[in-house]
């Protein structure tokens, strides 16, 4: 006798808690995959989830199991010429399956690494992990500026469209028990019992007399509570609406770059994988997002990402043109209370010398009041120049908006993009 | 239903789907075949799965249910990698030691392949489950859902109680013992779930104030001159050192003992299995095999179905040569299902040399000789039994000695009448647990001192331990909480090597 059952359906993911747990343990490793990832992948690719390699040694299971050495017997199937007293050398790997032939497979220390994949979305997690998109917080609690209509309850006034009819008539009635007197009820109930008795026997002179005394009756007791009206002004309920505040879950992410002829292509390859990033990032915090490329010179052009990032212009440097165009565009297309505004800027630092203090005019006064982060980050080996200076002045004055860093290789973007949006909870941090 | 014995039947699928329908018409005349052929199974509960339900069996070493742990997920992310890689395909069927016999289908399989499962796992592992004396002894196949399903539960309380960073520790170190959590002497007394958790609880002060009377009488002194004539404790040396920890480890919680015994329960629960594999999977080719042919006989398979499943057949019992790149061993399916149909032979169709090897079985009914080699015997003495001079010569067995004092490797035996007895006595002897699994034992615990554990480890023929032993006695040493000590003893009672834990600067080196 046996019995079929389709489990097909049943739950699946039987694993998923051990397999979490065997993340966990292996979380450092699987964390230092992700920064290597991070800064060899090609860009288009970043977002792909993972692999992740340790090494066996490190999760390996120990067991007491023999060692090499002492006397042993093994037997081998498929002999071709040996015969018995052949002997010959051993060989380099120590000899085959080792001691238990049959499990042999199970219990081997090979030198291999352990290779898995992790999902995109495991491997965003361990890249995102402790990042918090700044002032998100506060944006939503303060600056929010679309609303929903909610029930919230009952109120005693309110336009007529919003009465409640269940409610006021629960409350008029409620009035007026609350506004007879309780022995007059009484003495209703009590005769009204008495007439029901009455007109259920069978019809009589005498009965008819009686059953018209008690009506009289009750109709004499009543008529102290027929004065109350049945419904009065106060006991009208209306539906409360309350508007809450939405938090806006709309984001836009500026890029902007120079792409003056003091920008190598190596310079660009790490401002993109920065840009890269901070798209990733938002990505996983907003419901939609918007991107708009901005690339400069000496003015400044809103692009599409290929040619952002892939076309080849060179000229002069005048950072000042780039700003005023992403002013220019947020003021257009963006306003603050519907966007959450994030600003990147990549560059090398260089910037004609007389344009620095325009750049820090249009921030302070044009840009850095509407956004809820501007992120700067400087791509060189070589010593600061004027735009830093200059943005110093910016961070002193927004210290909690406006953030600026310096990146020398590839290897450094990650750590920086975490200093930059780690979690606020020991304040501003000193430009390095 | 008529007997069929024409070949006039109708087969009963044509095609390579499968349905819930095929499925059941497959197993009703398996089953009957197998009835007819005299198999004794429980009960089958087969169920269709996908391959991801397949993977998670498999990384929770085949149970549906067992309790959470970081080493299963390993398994499954290993199993899971593989698998989407195309390294690896699928076992075709996972099968349970329970009653009823659970038996996993893939959906993925044709109509064919589960035909094939059918008879494999359902009749042929099943029979072997309930008849197998090891099984009958060691496993209640009854019970060990419900013990699963009290362990997961067990397991996870004390994770919500105690966290689950605690639990995982004390079950990596009961994972590094888990071999040496089994009885391979005493009977246990089987229990039900229910009767497992009405004892657990006192179990829990039983033991508690047994330990006291273990250890209240240790003040340590060091100036005591008794201290060097103490008792041996245990008096005997005690193999299974998981039942040890348990019973007596000083400063383990009640909890902690109670998540020892799970381990130790669940590591018995398999042991028949480690010692059986060549036997169970012989067995189970053997009948498949043989059920199948018979569905063919009888024409309720078409010739394309028997093409297919000899296909899948043959793969399953090839065993790759020495050199060849793909040898890992010799290959337990096809050792067992040769010997098995060997042995049908020599009671078939005996020849001279059987005879003389044979004199018992030559000749007789092969379902009654077969029945009680599997109901009686366990890999190692069933090779030692049943090897026979015919089939060393068919795989061309050969042994070689590997001695580590000399320098070259020595082919001492081959497949010729001088050879047969050595290769058998040195393929059995390859299946003896005793030999594969380095002999360790509880040897000594310093009651009235230190409260040090040592253990000891029997060297057989001279083979020392591995350094990962190192690791282990990490994990011992957390679970007794006093120093741990391993000493490596040669036949004639000399110690060659001690491991400590922590590491001892006087360490006895004596190396031979």
């Amino acid at each position: 006798m046996s019995y079929i059952i389709d489990r097909r359906e049943n739950a699946k993911k039987k694993s998923t808690v051990n397999r979490q747990r065997f993340l966990r343990r292996y979380k450092q490793h699987i964390k230092k995959a992700v920064e290597e990832a991070i800064h060899d992948r090609s860009i288009r690719d970043i977002d792909q989830g993972g692999q992740v390699t340790i090494p066996k040694r490190d999760i390996s299971e120990p067991v007491f199991h023999h060692g090499e050495g002492g006397l042993r017997h093994k037997i081998f199937p498929g002999n071709k010429e040996f015969v018995e007293g052949d002997e010959f050398r051993r060989p380099e790997s120590g000899g085959g399956g080792g001691a238990g032939e049959g499990k042999a497979s199970n219990q081997g220390e090979g030198e291999d690494d352990f290779t898995f994949n992790i999902s995109q979305e495991e491997f965003l997690d361990f890249m995102f992990e402790d990042l918090e998109l700044p002032w998100m917080v506060r944006k939503q609690l303060k600056d929010a500026t679309s609303f929903e209509t909610r029930r919230a309850g009952f109120t005693s006034s309110g336009s007529p469209e919003k009465l409640h009819i269940v409610r006021s008539l629960r409350a008029a009635h409620a009035r007026r028990i609350a506004l007879t007197d309780k022995e007059t009820r009484q003495q209703i109930r009590a005769l009204r019992k008495e007439l029901w008795a009455l007109e259920g026997a069978p019809a009589s002179d005498e009965r008819n007399d009686k059953v018209e005394a008690l009506r009289e009756q009750i109709r004499a007791l009543e008529k102290g509570s027929r004065k109350l009206p049945f419904l009065d002004d106060f006991d009208l309920r209306y539906t409360n609406m309350v508007r809450v505040p939405l938090p806006s879950s709309k984001a836009v992410m500026f890029c902007v770059m120079d792409v003056s002829g003091s920008m190598t292509q190596s310079i660009k390859d790490i401002a993109k994988r920065f840009f890269i990033l901070l798209y990733l990032f938002l990505n996983r915090n907003y419901k939609q997002i918007e991107v708009v490329f901005v690339r400069h010179h000496t003015h400044a052009k809103e692009v599409d990402e290929q040619e952002f990032f892939y076309s080849r212009e060179t000229g002069g440097t005048i950072v000042s043109s780039a700003l005023a165009l992403s002013a220019d565009i947020i003021d257009a297309r963006y306003p603050p209370a519907d966007w959450n505004i994030y600003i990147a800027q990549a560059s090398d630092g260089d910037n004609w010398d007389g344009d620095s203090a325009t750049c820090s005019k249009i921030l302070t006064e044009r840009i850095l009041p509407k956004t809820q982060y501007y992120a700067y980050v400087e791509i060189t080996t070589g010593p600061h120049q004027n735009l830093w200076h200059e943005y110093e002045h910016v961070h002193e004055a927004f210290q909690e908006q406006f953030a600026m860093q310096q990146i020398t290789d590839a290897g450094e973007i990650y750590p920086v993009f975490r200093r930059l949006f780690e979690k606020r909870t020991e304040g501003a941090h000193e430009p390095s | 239903m008529s007997r069929p014995d024409t070949k006039t039947r109708q087969p009963i699928s044509t095609g390579s789907d499968w349905t819930f329908e095929l499925i059941e018409a497959y197993d009703r005349e398996i089953g009957r075949i197998a009835a007819e052929f005299g198999l004794d199974t429980y009960p089958n509960q087969i169920e269709i799965i996908t391959s991801e339900q397949m993977m998670d069996a498999y990384s929770s070493v085949g149970m549906p249910l067992n309790y959470n742990h970081w080493s299963f997920g390993k398994q499954f992310v290993e199993t899971e990698q593989n698998y989407s890689r195309g390294r690896m395909g699928l076992a075709y069927e996972i099968v349970i030691n329970s009653n009823p016999c659970i038996a996993y289908l893939m959906e993925e399989n044709t109509i064919t392949m589960q035909a094939l499962v059918i008879a494999h796992a359902c009749y042929g592992h099943n029979s072997f489950f309930k008849g197998n004396y090891l099984f009958r002894t060691w496993t209640d196949a009854s019970s060990i859902i419900d013990y699963l399903l009290f362990a997961k539960n067990y397991i996870r309380q004390c994770e919500e109680k105690h966290g689950v960073e605690e639990v995982e520790k004390l079950l990596d170190s009961c994972h590094a013992l888990m071999n040496y959590g089994v009885n391979r002497y005493k009977r246990p007394r089987p229990l039900t779930a229910e009767q497992e958790r009405e004892r657990q609880r006192s179990r829990e002060e039983y033991i508690q104030r047994h330990l006291n009377d273990l250890w209240n009488t240790t003040i340590p002194r060091h100036d005591d001159p008794s201290a060097d004539q103490q008792p041996h404790f245990p008096p005997e040396p005690e193999e299974n050192i998981l039942y040890f920890i348990e019973k007596n480890a000083p400063l383990l919680e009640p909890w902690q003992r109670e998540v020892v015994r799970i381990v130790r329960r669940v590591a018995q629960y398999f042991y028949p299995q480690k010692q059986t594999q060549v036997m169970n999977e012989g067995w189970a080719c053997f009948w498949h095999y043989t059920l199948l042919h018979q569905l063919f006989d009888e024409g309720l398979v078409t010739e394309g179905f028997m093409m297919e499943f000899l296909h899948s057949h043959s793969s399953v019992v090839y065993q790759p040569p020495f050199d060849s790149p793909y040898f890992s061993g010799i290959n337990p399916y096809t050792l067992g299902y040769n010997m098995m149909q060997d042995i049908r032979r020599i009671c078939e169709q005996p020849t001279d040399e059987d005879r003389e090897w044979f004199p018992d079985i030559a000749g007789s009914d092969w379902q009654q000789t077969l029945d009680n080699a599997m109901r009686n015997y366990k890999d190692e003495s069933f090779i030692l039994q049943f090897l026979s001079p015919r089939l060393m010569r068919e795989l061309k067995l050969f042994s070689i000695m590997d001695d580590s004092n000399r320098p070259t490797l020595r082919v001492d035996a081959i497949h010729n009448e001088s050879g047969y007895r050595a290769l058998r006595e040195s393929l059995s002897a390859q299946y003896n647990l005793g030999n594969r699994e380095p002999n360790i034992q509880v040897y000594n615990v310093n009651i009235r001192g230190d409260r040090s554990l040592t253990l000891r480890h029997y060297m057989h023929n001279g083979q020392p331990l591995d350094d990962s032993a190192d690791e282990v006695l990490k994990h011992l040493h957390r679970l007794w909480g006093f120093d741990v000590y391993l000493e490596s003893v040669t036949p004639d009672g000399e110690t060659v090597k001690t491991r400590a834990c922590p590491p001892r600067e006087l360490q006895v080196e004596t190396s031979a």
